[in-house]
């Protein structure tokens, strides 16, 4: 008799996909979502391992729906290598008609995890600011991620970081009139710095979902990129017109223009980072960064990743935030903990000069 | 390559062929991989006795085959499992009404139940726990499924001598718990080849086990449209 556990393993097996005809042999199932499944796999002709991702067959929409956002994501990240974005090696169809991209088997722990093992400050604002380097690399070849939540985030087994999960990426419309305008605030307080967005404490539908592994899944992308050839795009293009799209991303992440459906540009990737900056705690001044990073208004929030990472740097670094006026006690701190060696040692001077005018005078 | 196999004649469309040798053939087609999933559904659905459960499903089937049953399956309605499901539930109730009344054939059908097997696949499942018997006739009916293209693969792999590579599925794949499962390595050394061969060998007994669940899937199905949507929901 095929025993109950069998009876599930063998459903299983064939579940998997044929392989037959590639160079891959599954291994494992590492996880599923809405548009495809993650599989760890064996490139047998390179003996290693690597990450299968292949479309499901039950997933909503249409077989072609399911075949085009698969192919768009692995465009995607073809077009973006980057150390901090998990490279494509190949891309193909099945003997069933599925197709798959092969990427790089990714080894370690996804950042939420890794935070919740209880991580110092700066050796988180760290890890963030390698995250701000993937994407504003990203924003520079004019692609939006829309998804941006520390279960995307994985930090490898030597220490790098990598951004995952481009399936609801987009590419952003070009508008060459704008490429190199300053927004004209940048510089100034958002009105909002200290407010928190409308739905911050919003109970999101998935926000408990647990993706189960680090290869996590695309929500749903139909849409073929406008623009794919472009060339590296400008970093502050202005608010694209309004072009209702479909709802995607992870609601406690998404912006209000991304909430409500309207168009997005790289700004609403700003907004995520501001609440996974927001996440990580810390003094006023960090939290002054990630309020204006998802302000609610996008020509509030920092108008690149480089802005907002450079303020977190300024952080690090003990130098005034640009998001942040600090009273004059704070400020005072700030700078004796920045230069506490040279401070010591002119008061000690001082002290010491004080104290031989002192000697000298009796 | 098609995404599934090129459509043959289905033991479903040759039920109702009007040459009875050809039907006949079906039917022990269809007992074959029904008996026992009708037997457990019977036994645990309608609390049959061990025997009582053994004579309806020799009844039934034995009826089914002498009033057309399935002539008036329809498969733009139903699976045929449902359907089948259905006219099991009708006959055994028309039964129970008119105890004492099975007709146990004249030789027409041979229902081949192996009542202490069957049973004692019964005592090893969680009796008590099924509450959905749509959920659980088709668990057997799975069952019966992999168990025949098991024995399928058992025999094809002896035809093409390598015996090994089923004897490799069957401690690996159909170990009967996970405990019981031995690791690749494990398995090397107890057939005396390198991980990789066992990598190798348990690829292509799968590929195989695949081709005879969905070429017995087939058999099973009336039109490419429900064996289509069969495949999907095993997923395969």
């Amino acid at each position: 008799m095929i025993s109950e556990a069998a009876l599930d393993r063998l459903a299983g097996m064939l579940r998997a996909p044929d392989l037959s005809g590639t160079r891959y042999e599954i291994v494992a199932e590492l996880g599923r979502g809405g548009m495809g499944i993650v599989y760890l796999a064996r490139d047998t002709a390179l003996d290693r391992e690597i990450a299968l991702k292949i479309v499901d067959r039950g997933a909503a929409g249409t077989r072609s729906d399911s075949l085009d956002a698969l192919a768009h994501e692995a465009r995607i990240l073809a077009r973006l290598e980057h150390p901090g974005i998990v490279p494509v090696h190949d891309f193909g169809e099945l003997p069933d008609g599925r197709v798959y991209y092969a990427m790089k088997r990714v080894r370690g722990e996804r950042f939420d995890r890794w935070l919740a093992a209880g991580r110092d400050l700066a050796n988180s604002l760290t890890v963030f600011l390698r995250i701000c380097d993937a994407v504003a690399f990203a924003h520079a070849h004019a692609v939006v991620h829309r998804d941006l939540k520390p279960e995307n985030v994985m930090i490898g087994e030597f220490g790098e970081v990598l951004v995952l999960d481009w399936g609801i990426a987009r590419t952003a419309n070009r508008e060459p009139n704008n490429q190199n305008r300053e927004p004209k605030n940048q510089s100034r307080e958002p009105k909002n710095q200290n407010r928190e967005p409308k739905n911050q404490n919003q109970e999101p539908k998935n926000q408990n979902q647990e993706p189960k592994n680090q290869n996590q899944e695309p929500k749903n992308q139909n849409q073929e990129p406008k623009n794919q050839n472009q060339e590296p795009e400008n970093q502050n293009p202005e608010p694209r017109t309004p072009n209702p799209e479909p709802i995607v991303g992870t609601p406690a992440y998404m912006s209000p223009e991304q909430r409500a459906g309207a168009a997005v540009d790289h700004r609403a990737d700003i907004y995520a980072l501001g609440v996974m900056l927001d996440a990580l705690g810390g003094p006023a001044s960090v939290a002054a960064i990630a309020a204006k990073a998802r302000a609610d208004d996008p020509a509030g929030r920092y108008q690149s990743v480089q802005e907002l990472a450079a303020d977190v740097q300024r952080f690090l670094s003990g130098r005034r935030v640009g998001a942040h006026r600090e009273p004059l006690v704070d400020r005072v701190q700030r700078i004796y903990r920045r230069h506490r060696v040279p401070i010591l040692l002119v008061l000690t001077y001082l002290a010491a000069r004080v104290l031989l005018l002192w000697i000298g005078g009796i | 390559m098609p995404p599934f196999p090129v459509t043959r004649h289905s033991i479903v469309a040759a039920i109702r062929s009007e040459r009875t040798e050809v039907r006949r053939s079906a039917f022990d087609a269809l007992v074959q991989a029904y008996w026992k999933p009708v037997f457990k559904y019977v036994r645990l659905k309608w609390h049959a006795s061990p025997d009582e459960a053994a004579d309806l499903t020799q009844a039934f089937f034995l009826r089914a085959f002498e009033k057309d049953f399935f002539a008036s399956f329809d498969p733009a309605r139903a699976r045929f499992r449902t359907f089948l499901r259905t006219c099991l539930d009708r006959f055994v109730a028309n039964a129970r009404q008119a105890e004492g009344r099975l007709k146990r054939g004249g030789g027409a059908i041979v229902v081949p139940i192996d009542l202490p097997e069957a049973e004692r696949e019964l005592q090893l499942q969680a009796r008590n726990a099924v509450t959905d018997f749509d959920a659980f006739f088709h668990r057997e009916w799975l069952r019966s499924l992999f168990a025949t293209a098991a024995a399928e693969l058992c025999d094809a792999c002896a035809a093409r001598g390598r015996p090994q590579r089923f004897a490799m599925f069957e401690q690996y794949d159909l170990a009967a718990d996970e405990g019981e499962r031995p690791s690749y390595g494990e398995l090397a050394r107890r057939f005396g080849v390198s991980a990789t061969d066992v990598t190798n060998e348990l690829a292509a007994a799968r590929r195989e086990f695949r081709r005879l669940v969905l070429a017995a899937l087939r058999d099973q199905c009336a039109t490419d449209e429900e064996f289509a949507a069969e495949s999907r929901a095993l997923g395969a």
